[in-house]
């Protein structure tokens, strides 16, 4: 399937009398419509980007060592996908697709060419008028970036043939075969996860004394040395042969067990072959996991245990609020509040610093006290509000928050709470005399966390398949069905935002004794709105899910007090994190690590049709790539 | 069966038993306020706050004129959650930024004519020019919102695209930031005829201009709505979107042209907002737009007047609120205290009426 | 029928906890144990953490015992009692700044953050060695977010000093991880009296040694403003307003202290919220005791609403308007608004000032900062910022030598130095530290506000200085 044939190739009558052989078409057989339309959006998209700032702000972290650096990244990475897309062909249902041939190439390099023209208008921009007034990047640390801190005219004819380059490569993708672009994507993405993981990846290496091991693969300043980069690339290369090899192996007996394990329809048999073949690996993965999650903080670093121990506070916020909006369908956007009872709960009562309360009581005698009283802040929360709709429901939790969070500031309350001025000096958890957690030591907090999570995960877990948790998911599919079977919705949701509130200060409350203060601006909407993302990101409803969110998001991105891997990115932050939402809503509302339950409830429909494309004898010859219908064939 | 029974009361025990209480503490603060009036030294007064102060008239006349004006850019802000919710049946929650975003419009291009000398010479071509400019910007932000991030999700679970909305506000929140820089921008200096108090109530000229605006744009709403036919065409999509494509009606068509005017209203909100308190930074729209989009829920979601209604409702209790009913009851720094009257205000309307104020009652299927 | 279900499913869960918590506890109490035998860096930590506190006594006999002639150290200061940084040949020294530069809060950080870029830009090498600020931190302005940046520094062993945090409530989380690293921390704009002391030798709740700054200490600020309304407006009746941030709320009090101190009547004192722009309200409750100055030490754009609507309140149309540094910006000042107001802060006119560092005036690098970032800085701090990293890189030199071509820095020395600060030519003033990390000049001043096209003659146009 080279361009010559694709070339040769005749051009198929109109879209009505399409053969039943995949027809091929001439590389200037294009939508054009569509290729203007995408290259006016990647050319928006790219100016956008540049001047948010983000190539400047970026530039600093290496990626690559000499050749590649984050801000780069940050103008590079649009014109593949865009050109992925544009050589996309949407194909009917029960329709025939065309053959993908170098017209895919084509459609990708002309979107990046048009699109990156926008970048050399802005280059043109920059050096002849002056808008800085209102836009603040437009700047000459941007033009420098832009013109590779060589001249204009440079700067302005590099840039489409970059687009055309990465764009033709994301058209490609269709072109070359499922396989090589797996291993492309692959080949990629563990070169960007080696060079995003770097303080990680350096940390461990200290901490098993394999220094020399990342400081061959690292340069002075961060970014992946090329040698490294090329061992990588090969070694992602060979394993994805490696993998796909297997596959083939096994993938004879059964297709579609790997490709698409939550359709329900897949069949008997194959889901027969997956069901024998999970326990040996569960097994495994249920006696080493936890071992190596109590070990592994041994051998990390303060910066990784620090990081690690933030994404477990994420992990129990999470896993709280999935108990509210994953398992029992309420949007609570106030959710931030129980994390500030518990806060304050223990920062009030532990502190000699507090103007309340003088005898200080232990730690564990404080985390009771917090559970009660998030529990009541839940039962008091929870009560109004579970009779309202939906939309209502979100704002009325919203504005629980936002007083909670007004009172703690107040200068009225602030004989307990001592207003804005936080409560500071908070000591930290004594355990039993043995030990002390403190935030010096971000090793013992993760412990501290690590524990807290392993309750919070065997709690929800037990509970998603409790009497109260099926009555959850039941009011979540249909309350008013729920209601005819006799469940007590009522009580079913009041039940939910206890405990999770309950959940939430267990995160506050170590936070207090991490941190040794706080301050009413830790409690603000935003913390709602990331706990909110971590949920829906990771996957509503799954415990699995929710933990992979939080490690992914907080762990990388930061959370909105916290820093993640990846610094750079604080600025940019919210912005991402908004992006990231609406992406999730529009591509994957079920999440990273769906619940097979709530992605039936979100795609029936899709999952009915491809169940019934697979269900046709046609379908079982099609290869395994995915269960979009733009593949599909009669 | 019976044990259902019994827990339901128990919750319906509790929640008139926090009426009840809500309605209490607010009679025994308005009371110890009037006690107060007409002798600070009368013992019920004294009893509450020893210290309370008293407000003369014109304060007190002050602090509802504010609080009139300010519940009616609460109110203009909720129309557009209103149009939208009414066809849509989702809350917009971004809706606030489009209106930061007009807001931010009017104050670069007002300064750009200021800078130009025309801002001055002719102010009233000017602000129109602002106006027509903001309205286009908050249009095309709206309508573009609606067709990337809502139109995909049409048919989903409700909440899937209330969450999006989520996401967009923090997105475009985030996109000013980014490209406008974190500084506060400022609107040019106004002519004397609006900073001035003017003789008839003395009350200045922006703040009447608000409320003129304000009403008149209700007005045209709801002329749109009842009157036209495309109006006629939204209530028919409101109804129900498939058989309004069934007869014959564009319902994209109808959505766009919802969201457009939603925008456009925020456009007319932002640059009213300028000329009210001359400053915009890019977190402008999210407490406004959290008030509007609750003026909206206590006024009745969906119902023109009620958004109205509600946002006067919320302008006016966080304005006299925290003087009328904190302050007498021995609270230091009830102005401190403002947001969470405003969001009191709206729990306690849902709690005694749970459809809002001029909400329809629906039936038990809806609330998901 | 549910909740019996659920009661049972709840004690026969409490059973299974108590197995699951005793593991689990047991589990972690080894691995405890376990990372105490990790000898390392728990050592490494200790060794800080003991001489941290016996810090500022060395600074009583700065530079005591100079070196032997023969001693490569040359005249570097410093005993080595907190370890000794090498930075090899070719390699940059490590400095870090950790300012907010997200959030609401950005407007305070970036400044203080670019500020430190173009001070390192400006003193060039030591002894041959580049400055290196690595990725710039985030403190967030918040207590969490202080800690988990300082905790990526404290980790970093080649880092010697950082110049953060913007907001007070990072430093109390950020400065003890620091300075018990062996680190210095030195601030450009924390103000709280907590974080150094009250200048009766009463060492503030969240002092740590190896803390400095270059901002003033809010008492200073709050005195300066109180003399100023009690004696030189004659007025003995004020009110304060807030905004409920740390900042703001703390020079509110500290004015309240020191007015009534004065023996003048502080008739009223509330806060508003961020976000808020309706301010008629708290206006109104503070008109009620007819005060003759109203000061508010907030922000923009609150600051912009207060000043608009204050006049329009009946019961302070005649009232004098005094706001402090955090409106003393350019945008602020060109409204016709602020026009007639006093506005404290620290000594702004660093027009003729000259680092003594670099070399650079005040206008030279203001310049620099425009040109490169397309707007002027967004809040008072970037001098302080500047200041504070030449004051750190000062340090670096004196505290360092080089031996075998490597750099060797001793971080006592560097702490010796700071401590030893005092006549220094900054930016924004003469700068001096004090046993307790203050090293700003503490010369606060009033500023009279009268013409906004005027901008910059309004923040030199100073009635008043204290002390």
């Amino acid at each position: 399937m080279n361009m010559i044939e694709a070339l040769t190739a005749a051009r198929p009558g109109s879209g009505k009398t399409r053969a039943a052989a995949p027809a091929r078409r001439r590389l200037l057989d294009q939508d054009w419509r569509r290729l203007a339309c995408a290259g006016a959006v990647l050319a928006v998209g790219q100016v956008f980007i540049a001047l948010t700032g983000m190539p400047v702000t970026f530039d600093r972290r290496l990626l690559i060592d000499p050749i590649l650096s984050l801000g780069y990244l940050a103008l590079l990475w649009l014109p593949p996908v865009v050109g992925n897309w544009v050589g996309r062909e949407q194909v009917l249902e029960g329709m025939a697709a065309y053959a993908k041939g170098g017209r895919d190439v084509v459609a990708g390099a002309m979107a990046g060419l048009l699109g990156n023209l926008g970048l050399t208008l802005l280059v043109l921009g920059i050096t002849h008028f002056d808008v800085r007034d209102p836009l603040v990047h437009w700047s000459p640390q941007l033009l420098g970036i832009l013109e590779f801190d060589q001249s204009v005219w440079l700067g302005a004819l590099v840039w489409p043939a970059i687009g055309a380059a990465t764009g033709a490569l994301g058209g490609a993708m269709h072109w070359m075969g499922d396989k090589t672009a797996r291993t492309m994507v692959l080949a990629l993405s563990t070169v960007f996860a080696a060079a995003v993981l770097e303080s990680v990846i350096v940390d461990l290496s200290q901490g098993f004394h394999i220094e020399a091991v990342s400081d061959w693969l690292y340069g002075p300043q961060r970014g992946l040395t090329l040698a490294a980069t090329a061992v990588i690339v090969a070694v992602a290369v060979a394993a994805s042969a490696g993998f796909s090899w297997a596959r083939a192996a096994s993938g004879r007996t059964a297709p579609q067990a790997s490709a698409q394990p939550d359709a329900a329809g897949a069949g008997s048999l194959p889901a027969q072959t997956a069901w024998r073949r999970i326990p040996a690996r569960k097994l495994l993965g249920w006696a080493f996991a936890p071992a190596a999650i109590i070990v592994l903080p041994l051998f990390l670093g303060r910066l990784t245990n620090e990081l690690l121990a933030n994404v477990g506070l994420f992990i129990l916020l999470a896993l709280g609020l999935n108990i509210i909006v994953g398992l029992a369908g309420i949007l609570d956007l106030g959710y931030v509040a129980f994390f500030a009872v518990g806060g304050y709960s223990v920062a009030v009562l532990t502190s000699p610093g507090s103007p309340r309360f003088d005898p200080e009581i232990p730690w564990f005698g404080a985390l009771f006290a917090a559970m009660l009283l998030a529990g009541l802040a839940g039962l008091l929360i929870g009560a109004p509000v579970i009779r309202m709709r939906g939309d209502y429901l979100a704002v009325v939790t919203l504005g629980f928050g936002e007083i909670i969070r007004i009172l703690l500031l107040s200068d009225w309350l602030s004989g307990t709470f001592n207003g804005a001025q936080g409560i500071t000096n908070i000591p930290g958890v004594e355990v039993f005399g043995l030990a002390t957690v403190r935030g010096f030591e971000p090793r013992s907090v993760l412990y501290l966390v690590l524990f807290f999570c392993a309750i919070a995960i065997y709690v929800s877990w037990r509970l998603e398949n409790s009497r109260i948790g099926r009555a959850w998911m039941a009011v979540r599919e249909d309350e008013s069905v729920a209601e005819a079977m006799g469940v007590d919705t009522v009580s079913a949701k009041i039940m939910a935002f206890v405990t999770g509130a309950v959940l939430g200060s267990f995160s506050g409350a170590i936070l207090s004794a991490k941190v040794g203060s706080v301050f009413p601006h830790s409690f603000a909407i935003i913390v709602s709105i990331v706990i909110l993302v971590v949920v829906i990101f990771g996957g509503m409803g799954n415990i699995a899910g929710v933990v992979a969110g939080a490690v992914v998001l907080i762990g990388v991105l930061g959370g909105p007090n916290q820093p993640g891997l990846l610094q750079e990115f604080a600025e940019y932050k919210i912005l991402i994190y908004g992006a990231l939402l609406v992406w999730m809503m529009l591509q994957r509302p079920e999440g990273l690590i769906p619940s097979a339950r709530r992605a039936r409830e979100l795609q029936a429909n899709d999952v009915n049709q491809d169940a019934w494309l697979r269900a046709q004898p046609a379908g079982r010859a099609t290869d395994d790539a995915g269960g979009t219908s733009d593949r599909g064939r009669p | 069966m019976q044990k259902t029974t019994k827990q339901r009361t128990n919750v319906d025990w509790f929640l008139t038993v926090l009426r009840v209480a809500s309605l209490a503490v607010i009679a025994a603060g308005f009371a110890a306020f009037v006690a107060q009036l007409i002798d600070s030294d009368n013992p019920f007064a004294r009893w509450a706050n020893p210290d309370a102060i008293s407000l003369t008239g014109e304060q007190f006349r002050g602090l509802v004129v504010t609080g009139l004006a300010q519940g009616s850019m609460y109110g203009l802000i909720a129309l557009g959650y209103s149009m939208v919710y009414g066809v849509l049946g989702f809350i917009n929650f971004a809706h606030g930024e489009v209106f930061m975003v007009g807001a931010m419009t009017g104050a670069i291009t007002s300064n750009k004519l200021a800078e130009s000398g025309y801002w001055e010479s002719s102010f009233v071509v000017c602000l129109l020019l602002v106006v027509v400019l903001s309205m286009l910007v908050c249009t095309i932000t709206a309508v573009v919102m609606e067709r990337v991030a809502y139109r995909p999700l049409r048919g989903k679970p409700r909440l899937i695209p209330l969450i999006t909305s989520i996401g967009v506000s923090f997105f475009l929140q985030n996109c000013v930031l980014a490209l406008l820089g974190s500084t506060v921008k400022s609107y040019p200096d106004l002519p004397n005829w609006l900073t001035d108090k003017r003789t008839f109530l003395d009350v200045q000229g922006s703040k009447i201009l608000v409320v003129l605006v304000a009403a008149t744009a209700m007005v045209a709403l709801w002329y749109l709505v009842e009157k036209t036919k495309t109006g006629k065409a939204m209530r028919a999509v409101a109804e129900d979107a498939e058989i309004a494509s069934l007869m014959g009606i564009d319902v994209n068509r109808i959505i766009v042209k919802t969201f457009a005017v939603g925008g456009a209203m925020a456009g007319v909100a932002g640059i009213l907002w300028g000329l009210l308190f001359r400053s915009v930074i890019h977190t402008t729209g999210f407490l406004p737009g959290i008030k509007a989009f609750s003026s909206a829920v206590v006024g009745g979601i969906g119902n023109l007047g009620g958004s109205m209604a509600g946002g006067l409702t919320i302008g006016v209790a966080e304005s006299l609120g925290p003087l009328m009913i904190l302050e007498p009851l021995g609270v230091s720094g009830p102005s401190q205290l403002r947001d969470a009257v405003a969001f009191a205000v709206l729990i306690i309307v849902l709690l005694v009426r749970p459809s809002g104020l001029f909400g329809e009652q629906l039936p038990s299927d809806e609330r998901t | 029928m549910t909740r019996f279900h659920s009661s049972r499913t709840l004690a026969k869960r409490k059973g299974t906890f108590a197995w699951a918590i005793a593991v689990l506890a047991a589990l972690s109490l080894l691995a405890a144990s376990c990372g105490n035998d990790d000898d390392g860096p728990a050592v490494a930590d200790q060794a800080p953490l003991a001489t941290a506190t016996e810090a500022p006594m060395a600074t009583e006999a700065p530079a005591a015992d100079p070196a032997p002639a023969a001693d490569p150290r040359g005249d570097a200061v410093g005993d080595g009692s907190l370890g000794v940084v090498t930075v090899p040949a070719g390699e940059a020294i490590q400095i870090r700044s950790l300012n907010a530069i997200s959030g609401p809060v950005a407007f305070l950080g970036l400044p203080n953050q670019r500020a430190v870029e173009l001070a390192i830009a400006d003193y060039g090498d030591i002894s041959g060695f580049s400055v290196d600020m690595g990725t710039p931190l985030d403190g967030l302005c918040s207590s969490e977010g202080g800690q988990a940046a300082a905790q990526t520094i404290a980790a970093d062993e080649q880092v010697i000093g950082v110049i953060g945090t913007s907001c007070s409530g990072a430093a109390v989380a950020a400065a003890p991880l620091i300075t018990q690293a062996g680190m210095v921390i030195i601030s450009p704009s924390n103000t709280s009296p907590a974080l150094t002391s009250d200048f009766q030798g009463n060492p503030g709740e969240s002092y740590n040694a190896g803390y400095y700054r270059t901002a003033h200490n809010d008492l200073v600020q709050g005195a300066a403003m109180a003399n100023f309304v009690f004696s030189e407006l004659g007025i003995d009746n004020a009110a304060a307003l807030h905004d409920g941030d740390p900042y703001t709320q703390g020079l509110a009090s500290a004015f309240r202290n020191s007015f009534e101190e004065l023996g003048g009547t502080v008739s009223g004192f509330t806060g508003i919220n961020k976000g808020d722009t309706d301010m008629v309200p708290a206006l109104t409750e503070l008109a009620a005791g007819s005060p003759g100055a109203l000061f508010f030490p907030i922000f923009q754009p609150e600051g912009d609403f207060v000043a608009a609507q204050a006049p329009t309140v009946s019961g302070l149309e005649g009232t004098s308007l005094l706001a402090a540094d955090g409106l003393l910006v350019d945008d602020f000042l060109a409204l016709t608004d602020s026009v007639g107001m006093h506005f404290s802060g620290p000594d702004t006119r660093f027009g003729t000032n000259t680092n003594q560092s670099t070399g650079q005036s005040a206008d030279q690098i203001l310049a620099a900062y425009t040109q490169a970032h397309g707007e002027a800085p967004s809040a008072a701090f970037w001098g302080h910022a500047y200041d504070a990293a030449t004051l750190l890189l000062d340090a670096v030199a004196a505290a360092s030598w080089v031996e075998d071509g490597d750099l060797h820095i001793d971080r006592a020395g560097v702490r010796q130095h700071l401590n030893s600060v005092s006549g220094y030519n900054g930016i924004t003033g003469t700068l001096s530290c004090d046993d307790f990390g203050d090293c700003a000049s503490q010369k606060i001043t009033v500023v009279y506000h009268q013409d906004s096209e005027a901008v910059e003659a309004g923040k030199e146009n100073v009635v008043y200085s204290y002390p």
